[in-house]
């Protein structure tokens, strides 16, 4: 069946059931990849599970993080309703002045991200406080008459929930039947709260113990900037008429600034509102977070390279804000790793991995050897060995489980001392190594961080610490080094602790010391003498101060600074160096980039500017502004495009274009009258303007017979 | 004499000039004097202007010499009065280049013989105005004899000695467009010589853009695609017209292809993982997807959907998801409600399964926000698997983050350099004639299930229609004209049943209503006379 019709532009296409397949095998086009990879069902299942470890944790994270503010939140709807529940005249005094209370929840500008917070808030309300809880979305309600339709059919459903079955069908009946208003609303809120309350006193409170006992309305609204204002303040104004019928609340999801309610809705609206404000956590925030839990731990076999990291953060940080989209990257590069390397099969927890070098295949093997990183390490050793890794499966087996362990424990010491770094330099004045610790670990990873100039000038800023930071930053470190799971730390940190008592110890000495000095220098300041003199002394007691041999506390301090520096030169080696680094780490930044971060328009301009980038051909190879001649029709077209200006004479197009054209074929223009155009080279004309209008350069203008505006300027 | 001498130096500005501007600008200041000439002049103004009529004679420079300047002078004036309209603009331009050199005697000094001969041979292209700086650039290789930057340096200096800075900047402007037209005739070599541009391309861009959007005129040619025999292909003539024309880089093509093609597991690996696909580059996606459709999608259900075609819709796009793949029976009060069914529907059963192919998702049709919300929102289902296709320049603007988000995309480059057949066959596309043949089939069909009565009155309106075809302000049909004539020839008795009629005709877009300055309403019909009258002819032979 052909997919191309004058009368229609959808066609389905449904198999015969028998063929239908019954089971989705994704793991059938993971294999079909490549015919020579190996261990394909084993690779797709390790990263399928890799991948579920990382998504819980994720949610883990988010559901960890969002504890405070909706736990804010409930106290906030206990308050604002506790009055009501008690059925006291303070709340209908209150509710005289008809207020709803309101609470306005600024989610920053991560639009993405909101969704999943407003899925947890409302599963949390749900459990904790209110079974009728109703999010809208600004697409939903496009007038007040939906919003209520909309408002009323959650509810219904909701209350379905708590209702007994019986009562099951005749909701539903009277669901479409029902006249939307607030007058039915409150008549069903009054019929549901006294069915509850009517229930015999045990029943209740299997059914509803965790709920208030009349519990609030809450109402979301997910994107309060995008409601057309009419519907938001004809809600709001309708609703505060019943308030004193049923207990509303109402969230406001916010992503640019609280001051937008205010410019939403005018006085006489807002007026009726009581808001609280509720802040969520910030997306930074959130990020570092995620990267602390997600890369930064051993606990997951699965890393990043720098530049992919540094790809996952630019986007991050200059497109979007959203973490989000961080873990749809992170996961897409799990996905490509896995789907790449064939070695990926040994990435996951030690002990497996160990057990699956033994099944390699002799392929699998020499895959390993080819790997760049184990190619150095061949080269290191003596000869003997270099044959014996080359030649012997059984050998290299061996020898892989060991550098495998040998990687592993790279890590484990890789990360705290990063940590122990991290601490240093965030105390520092312009952060030379960066203010997030994700910075730090980029510049660990890519190259070995203590050659750097920032890593000098760190270690500079560190020689100056005061006292009182360095013993607060020391005690921090052993905190870090004890916490962690390496063993090789127990020295570091009887070394470290050792440091602090000694701190200690001097403070007495050195303040004996400190006076002694201050004391010599006044006493010669305070003497009268005449200028000169003066001079003469401040000169020498410069010249004592630069020569004057260090205090304990700066020997001290450097002997600080020089372990530091020992340990970051043994443990931060870069990744890159690792040995059978690429068995875990993801290189390919490139591929994350296209795929995440695409720029359709340069890769249209590059084509139609420089189509030897796609079509190797000899003929296509041209200088820069030259028009080949030989290029695809459209190619020339559209350069010859660029030189316009705003208006496109068709005629004058056409004749330059057959012009280029007729120059590749040969003939001589002289030859050719002007005006008679060949037929074909008209026809592959028009189909090359009208490929540009499909594109977006040009459209129709009415300006002037027979042209076309041009509707990009410059080169792109 | 000093009055003739002033005279050259404006014969002088107004022989460049192709613009009716600057010979407004004469008749202003020296016309006063010229009309007093002219009845003197009048015999040489009639010669001068037959010879503009055949100027591709060769004579026409001698003859040109031994005109006095001011005949001249007056001919430009007299020309300009007589052809207002663009098209003799034209030829008028392309008559007084040949005629400049020989009748300024310094500069005709300069000019090479070799040039002269140049000009002579390529008279008849002298009307091309080629786009501005390719033209620039074919110049810059022949043309690099001196003659042409002194002649307008010497002609900018006689300017600057009696003319204002204003009217300078005026003939500068004007010294550009002889002087590109005269590079025109060059022939493009094998291999056009490139020219450093670009540095001076980005240097220059800012002021280039403000230069072009500064003024509301716009300097292009007045020439006109009816003065080309072939002016406008009809689909089937350019298809067999392209089938014509040999196909290129074959080799390349199908290595661009068989890229490509290697994707299509793993594009399938990611459509099952929760992402979209979308794809772009320049050439036509529509057979990659195909194939990718033919190759991998055969045993699952899939739907294909041709945003390219100009009356596809979201509706129609939901209509066939809920009545080929649900097998759902009714109708719905909004697509937002069909929505809703789908998503519970899929969220139900999960062995429920869609493939979703859309050739062009960034039509016309299809980029509106809410098509694309509802688009996203399908796309996010998790049974649902969507792979699609954009390729306009700034497609990616439809799209906010949250409906980002909602699609999920993971973006291919699959540039294939295949034309945009289908894409742009239908018929919409600019320069291709609009045969009608769709709109012709639709009126009769329509008029079919019409009463004979009703027939009879589109019958009457076509006929007025056509009748007044040749004229170019009719406004249409005034509505109590209409009935007049409607009740004259006893197809209505009241103009409510005419009105009826008339809200029929509207629904199936057959006539327009428009109202004039005056209040009535007049009716239209929005169908070319062509198509009308192929109607008729069917409609006189039916009966």
């Amino acid at each position: 069946m052909s997919t191309s019709s004058v009368s229609k532009g959808c066609f389905v296409f449904k198999p015969s059931s028998k063929k239908r397949r019954i089971s989705s095998q994704t793991a059938d086009y993971f294999s079909e990849a490549k015919n020579d990879s190996e261990d394909s069902g084993l690779r797709f299942a390790t990263c399928q599970l890799l991948w579920k470890q990382i998504n819980s944790e994720t949610e883990k994270i988010q559901e960890e993080l969002n504890k405070q503010l909706f736990d804010n939140l409930i106290s906030f709807l206990r308050q604002s309703h506790s009055e009501f529940q008690t059925k006291k005249t303070e709340w209908m005094c209150r509710m005289k002045s008809s207020e709803i209370p309101t609470a306005a929840l600024v989610l920053g500008v991560n639009v993405t991200d909101h969704a999943m917070t407003f899925k947890s808030l409302s599963e949390v309300l749900q459990d904790n406080v209110t079974p009728y809880v109703v999010s809208l979305q600004a697409k939903e309600c496009p007038g007040i008459k939906h919003l209520l339709q909309k408002l009323m059919g959650q509810l219904m459903d909701c209350s379905v929930d708590v209702d007994s079955s019986e009562e099951d069908e005749c909701v539903n009946i009277s669901q479409k039947k029902i006249h939307c208003s607030m007058a039915s609303l409150s008549k069903w809120y009054e019929n549901v709260t006294k069915k509850t309350g009517s229930e015999t006193p045990s029943k209740k409170r299997t059914s509803s113990s965790r709920h208030w006992q009349s519990p609030p309305i809450v109402v979301i609204f997910k994107d309060m900037e995008s409601f057309t204002t009419k519907v938001l303040q004809d809600f709001i104004v309708i609703s505060s008429q019943h308030i004193h019928e049923f207990p509303l609340v109402l969230i406001f999801g916010i992503a640019t600034s609280p001051m937008i309610i205010h410019r939403l809705l005018p006085h006489s609206v807002s007026s009726l509102l009581c808001i609280e404000l509720f802040q969520s956590l910030s997306c930074k925030e959130h990020l570092a977070t995620v990267i602390d839990k997600l890369l930064l731990t051993t606990e997951f076999p699965f890393k990043l390279s720098e530049k992919v990291l540094q790809v996952l953060i630019n986007i991050f940080l200059y497109h979007d804000f959203s973490v989000q989209n961080f873990i749809k990257g992170f996961q897409l590069s799990i996905v490509e790793h896995f789907y790449s390397q064939p070695l990926s099969v040994l990435c996951c927890e030690l002990l497996e991995a160990k057990k699956r070098v033994y099944s390699l295949s002799h392929n699998q093997c020499e895959n390993i050897r080819s790997l760049p990183s184990f190619r150095r390490y061949v080269e290191s050793q003596v000869s003997e060995k270099q044959i014996a890794l080359l030649t012997e499966d059984s050998f290299l087996k061996e020898v892989t489980q060991e550098l495998l362990e040998d990687l592993h424990i790279y890590h484990e010491n890789y990360f705290p001392v990063l940590r122990c770094l991290h601490v240093f330099t965030t105390s520092l004045p312009k952060y030379p190594l960066g203010k997030q610790i994700r910075e730090l670990h980029c510049a660990c990873l890519g190259k070995r961080v203590w050659e750097t100039d920032e890593y000098g000038s760190a270690v500079q800023l560190l020689r100056m610490l005061a006292k009182a930071e360095l013993v607060a930053i020391l005690q921090k470190c052993v905190e870090i080094f004890t916490s962690s799971s390496g063993k090789q730390f127990s020295n570091t940190v009887e070394k470290l602790g050792e440091f602090l008592t000694r701190f200690q110890n001097l403070e007495v000495a050195e303040a004996n010391e400190a006076q002694d000095v201050c004391v010599s220098s006044q006493k010669e300041l305070q003497k009268k003498m005449d200028l000169y003199h003066l001079q003469k002394t401040l000169l020498e007691l410069k010249e004592s101060k630069r020569s004057k041999k260090l205090t304990k506390f700066e020997m001290l301090r450097f002997e600080v600074v020089d372990f530091i520096d020992s340990l970051v030169r043994s443990y931060l080696a870069p990744a890159e160096m690792q040995t059978l680094n690429e068995v875990v780490y993801f290189h390919t930044a490139n591929t994350l980039r296209e795929h995440l971060n695409a720029a359709p328009r340069i890769a249209l301009h590059t084509a139609l500017n420089n189509p030897y980038c796609y079509l190797k051909n000899q003929t296509l190879k041209s200088d820069v502004g030259c028009i080949s001649n030989t290029a695809p029709d459209i190619c020339i077209v559209y350069k010859l495009h660029l030189e316009c200006g705003r208006l496109i004479n068709l005629v004058d197009w056409l004749e330059a274009f057959s012009t280029v054209v007729m120059a590749v074929e040969g003939t001589d223009p002289d030859s050719v009258a002007t005006d008679q155009v060949d037929e074909i080279i008209h026809a592959r004309f028009i189909r090359a303007v009208s490929e540009l209008e499909l594109l977006g350069f040009i459209k129709p203008s009415k300006q002037k017979t027979d042209h076309v505006a041009r509707l990009t300027w410059g080169g792109c | 004499m000093s009055q003739l001498e002033l005279k050259r130096s404006k014969v002088l500005e107004a022989r460049f000039v192709a613009d009716e501007d600057v010979l407004k600008h004469i008749s202003d200041t020296g016309g006063v004097k010229v009309r007093k000439d002219r009845a003197q002049l009048a015999l040489n103004v009639k010669r001068f202007v037959k010879k503009l009529e055949n100027i591709s004679d060769d004579e026409a420079q001698e003859i040109l010499e031994e005109q006095n300047y001011v005949a001249v002078l007056g001919a430009c004036a007299e020309a300009s009065e007589l052809a207002q309209t663009p098209g003799k603009n034209v030829t008028f331009d392309s008559s007084q280049y040949p005629e400049k050199p020989a009748s300024t005697p310094q500069s005709s000094k300069k000019y090479s013989a070799s040039n002269k001969a140049q000009l002579k041979s390529k008279k008849n292209e002298f009307v091309s105005t080629t786009p501005y700086r390719l033209r620039k650039r074919l110049t810059a290789p022949s043309l690099h004899s001196d003659s042409e930057s002194d002649y307008s340096a010497s002609c900018s200096e006689e300017e600057e000695e009696e003319k204002d800075h204003k009217e300078t900047s005026d003939v500068i402007l004007d010294q550009k467009t002889p002087s590109k037209t005269r590079a025109a005739p060059t022939p493009a070599s094998k291999k056009i010589p490139a020219k450093k541009l670009k540095e001076e391309l980005m240097s220059n861009l800012v002021e280039e853009y403000f230069e072009a959007h500064s003024s509301s005129k716009v300097l292009t040619s007045d020439r006109t695609l009816q003065k080309l025999q072939k002016r406008k292909l009809d689909q089937q003539t350019l298809l067999v017209l392209l089938n014509k024309a040999p196909p290129a880089f074959t080799a390349e093509l199908k290595e661009l292809n068989q890229q490509h093609e290697s994707l299509f597991s793993k594009w399938m690996l990611q459509l099952h993982l929760g992402f979209s696909i979308v794809l772009y580059g320049l050439g036509s996606k529509r057979d990659l997807l195909e194939k990718f459709r033919t190759s991998l999608l055969q045993d699952s259900v899939h739907l294909v959907v041709n945003g390219f075609f100009p009356s596809i819709t979201v509706k129609s796009i939901l209509n066939s998801i809920t009545e080929e793949v649900l097998d759902h029976v009714g109708t719905f009060r909004s697509p937002m409600d069909q929505l809703d069914l789908i998503m519970k529907r899929f969220k139900e059963d999960s062995s429920l399964e869609l493939y979703l192919l859309i050739h062009n998702l960034d039509s016309k049709m299809l980029r509106g926000d809410k098509s694309q919300q509802i688009l996203a929102q399908l796309a996010s289902l998790p049974n649902v698997h969507l792979i699609a296709s954009i390729d306009h320049i700034n497609a990616p603007l439809m799209w906010d983050q949250a409906k980002q988000s909602l699609y999920n995309w993971l973006w291919y480059e699959t540039t294939t350099f295949s034309p945009y057949l289908e894409e742009t066959s239908y018929e919409n596309s600019l320069l291709v004639q609009q045969s009608g043949s769709l709109a012709l089939s639709s009126l009769t069909h329509v008029l079919q299930s019409l009463t004979p009565n009703a027939r009879g009155i589109f019958r009457l309106l076509a006929q007025y229609h056509l009748e007044n075809k040749d004229n170019p302000s009719y406004p249409g049909l005034s509505f109590q004209d209409f009935y007049q004539r409607c009740r004259e020839a006893f197809l209505v008795n009241s103009d409510l049943t005419l009105r009826a009629q008339l809200t029929e005709f509207r629904d199936h877009k057959l006539i327009r209503t428009k109202r004039g300055t005056d209040g009535v309403e007049y009716l239209l019909i929005p169908v070319d006379n062509g198509t009308l009258t192929d109607f008729l002819e069917k409609e006189d032979e039916d009966m």
